[in-house]
């Protein structure tokens, strides 16, 4: 990894931006069309009460001193994950039940362990509103890693994820295991929050999953399309806010959210002001 | 029966099924040989659903046997023999960003198995199955924007592209417009009759079907009826009081009048009025 080491701490910021720029979207789309997008809020408050516990093992014991509370995060992250498919199974009838519960649960225990712990303010604010310039060389190769895992699983199971997001029935008689997938998936989308974490923060972690998918429906015909004009709208949304934030001097996570609000404003726009069936040419497999 | 000499490609035997205390289906006992074709009528709640989600081993009988090409449900795994189309109105998002031909594609992915792509041979099979149903001009349509006919016509080809030598078809014509459902039910009598693909219709219209199928089975709890059409058509009348606890006209569905109001093919039942 010695590419990672010889760069400024400007460039590992804008490289991990990237990488979250491009993964977020790919796990947007799975979740927009099962609607689940909400569940990227849930485990994000999940992943701050391990964060936070991470935080506070360092401090107390010198056994943890090094650990890197992303780690602790993504743990927290994929428990969370594990329970909400347990809630949902529970409450059956209720399903959307299972966010709150988690999020509060988490919001919750984070709350407390903030209070326990010895950390002044500026670093909750990395972790609750992203803090592109603190990405240290361990923290972009967690981001790396996590990155290249949630592409291999995206790559390898893509047709299995896109059958059972259609018809989950149909899935299944088709032969898929739509347990095992679905499980695989959970899995998958807590990998992706808890990468983006360090970028834009526990708060805003959706908003890079949610707004790039939402401004590229409105003109995707194609399941493909979705995904790659999510793609372009969330490495647009990223390097948009790392510049204009660069230029006004204000938080760079904050930026990222606000150009990726400005691009699904002007993608409704151009959608309201092209003619119907401009964009809806034949596209070629 | 169309060819008592074809290997049986479904048995079920004895089977019972309840939710809870509810009894939803009580021994039934069934065969369906390879080359027919079989209408599965009975009204709503007989648990012809309930009986389908069984066969496809979606739900497991409480009693009873049930062998897919001889093999029994709960460890056969080449689901890839057997085609399903499910009744369309509930099974999928219709602002689902994908084109016809993503959605047939998925038919193939059990078949081609994980760890694996598309390859050139398989886009020519699922384009060959668009064509199949005659959607070809369709296929890089967004599936959400195609009618309903046209949208059973592609969860037909994406029942069809795995080649199955069993289709199952659960109420498919459900929501469907009349011009439509008979062009449907033409192209299920041509894939039974030039491909040689085992049907089983699951359906409340008796009027329509019966034009089309060769055998006959009537559920309502239990088996009332199952066997030859010409069987039924001679003792229909009674199969049909036996059935539905009360005398029943049913009104003929041909092409030389084929324009009865069909626009309540969900209410209760079709071509069945009391």
């Amino acid at each position: 990894m010695e590419i990672f080491q010889q760069l400024t701490f400007l460039e590992r910021g804008i490289a991990a931006g990237l990488l979250i720029g491009f993964i977020s979207p790919l796990i947007g789309a799975f979740l927009l069309v099962r609607r689940m997008t909400i569940i990227s809020e849930g485990l994000s408050h999940v992943t701050l009460t391990g964060i936070t516990a991470g935080v506070l093992m360092m401090q107390t014991s010198a056994f943890f001193a090094f650990i890197n509370p992303l780690y602790t995060g993504l743990l927290a992250a994929l428990a969370g994950s594990l329970l909400i498919e347990k809630l949902r199974q529970v409450y059956k009838h209720f399903q959307e039940l299972a966010i709150p519960i988690i999020l509060s649960a988490g919001v919750g225990l984070s709350a407390v362990m903030i209070s326990i712990a010895e950390t002044g303010y500026t670093e909750w604010y990395a972790y609750l509103f992203g803090s592109i310039l603190t990405v240290t060389l361990n923290d972009l190769l967690f981001i790396f890693l996590t990155g290249v895992l949630s592409m291999l699983i995206i790559g390898f199971f893509y047709k299995e994820l896109l059958s059972i997001s259609f018809d989950q029935e149909f899935a299944s008689t088709s032969g898929i295991s739509v347990r095992k997938i679905n499980f695989l998936f959970t899995l998958l989308v807590a990998l992706v929050i808890s990468m983006s974490m360090k970028v834009v923060g526990i708060l805003l972690v959706g908003a890079l999953i949610t707004l790039p998918v939402a401004a590229a429906i409105l003109f995707a015909k194609s399941f493909r399309h979705v995904l790659f004009l999510g793609i372009i709208f969330g490495e647009a949304a990223v390097l948009g806010g790392i510049v204009s934030s660069y230029y006004l001097n204000v938080a760079t996570g904050g930026m990222i959210v606000v150009t990726g609000i400005i691009i699904l404003i002007g993608a409704a726009a151009v959608k309201k002001l092209l003619p119907e069936g401009f964009l809806s040419k034949e596209e070629t497999v | 029966m169309k060819n008592s000499a074809a290997p049986y490609v479904l048995e079920v035997k004895n089977v019972s099924f309840s939710y809870g205390k509810q009894m939803v289906l009580e021994d039934i006992n069934m065969q369906v040989r390879e080359g027919s074709f079989l209408g599965l009528v009975g009204p709503n709640g007989s648990g012809k659903s309930t009986f389908m989600k069984l066969l496809l081993g979606l739900l497991k009988a409480d009693k009873g046997n049930i062998e897919l090409f001889g093999s029994p449900v709960q460890s056969f795994r080449d689901w890839s023999r057997i085609g399903f189309v499910s009744q369309k109105a509930n099974s999928f998002n219709s602002g689902f960003p994908a084109t016809v031909f993503e959605v047939v594609a998925m038919g193939l992915y059990g078949k081609i198995g994980l760890f694996r792509f598309l390859k050139k041979e398989h886009k020519k099979k699922i384009k060959e199955a668009i064509a199949q149903v005659g959607m070809e001009q369709y296929m890089h349509k967004n599936i959400g924007r195609l009618s309903g006919g046209q949208q059973q016509r592609v969860f037909i080809a994406r029942a069809l592209v795995s080649e199955p030598e069993l289709l199952i078809l659960d109420e498919p014509t459900v929501g469907v417009d009349a011009d439509s459902v008979r062009n449907f039910y033409d192209m299920l009598k041509e894939l039974n009759d030039k491909k040689n693909i085992t049907l089983i219709l699951v359906t409340h219209d008796i009027g329509a079907m019966s034009e089309y199928v060769t055998d006959v089975a009537c559920l309502n709890k239990c088996l009332h009826f199952h066997g030859d059409k010409n069987d039924f058509e001679v003792n229909r009348e009674e199969m049909m009081t036996a059935m539905y606890g009360h005398k029943v006209n049913v009104i003929e569905h041909n092409h030389s009048h084929d324009h009865h109001d069909h626009s309540h093919d969900h209410d209760d039942l079709d071509g069945v009025r009391s």
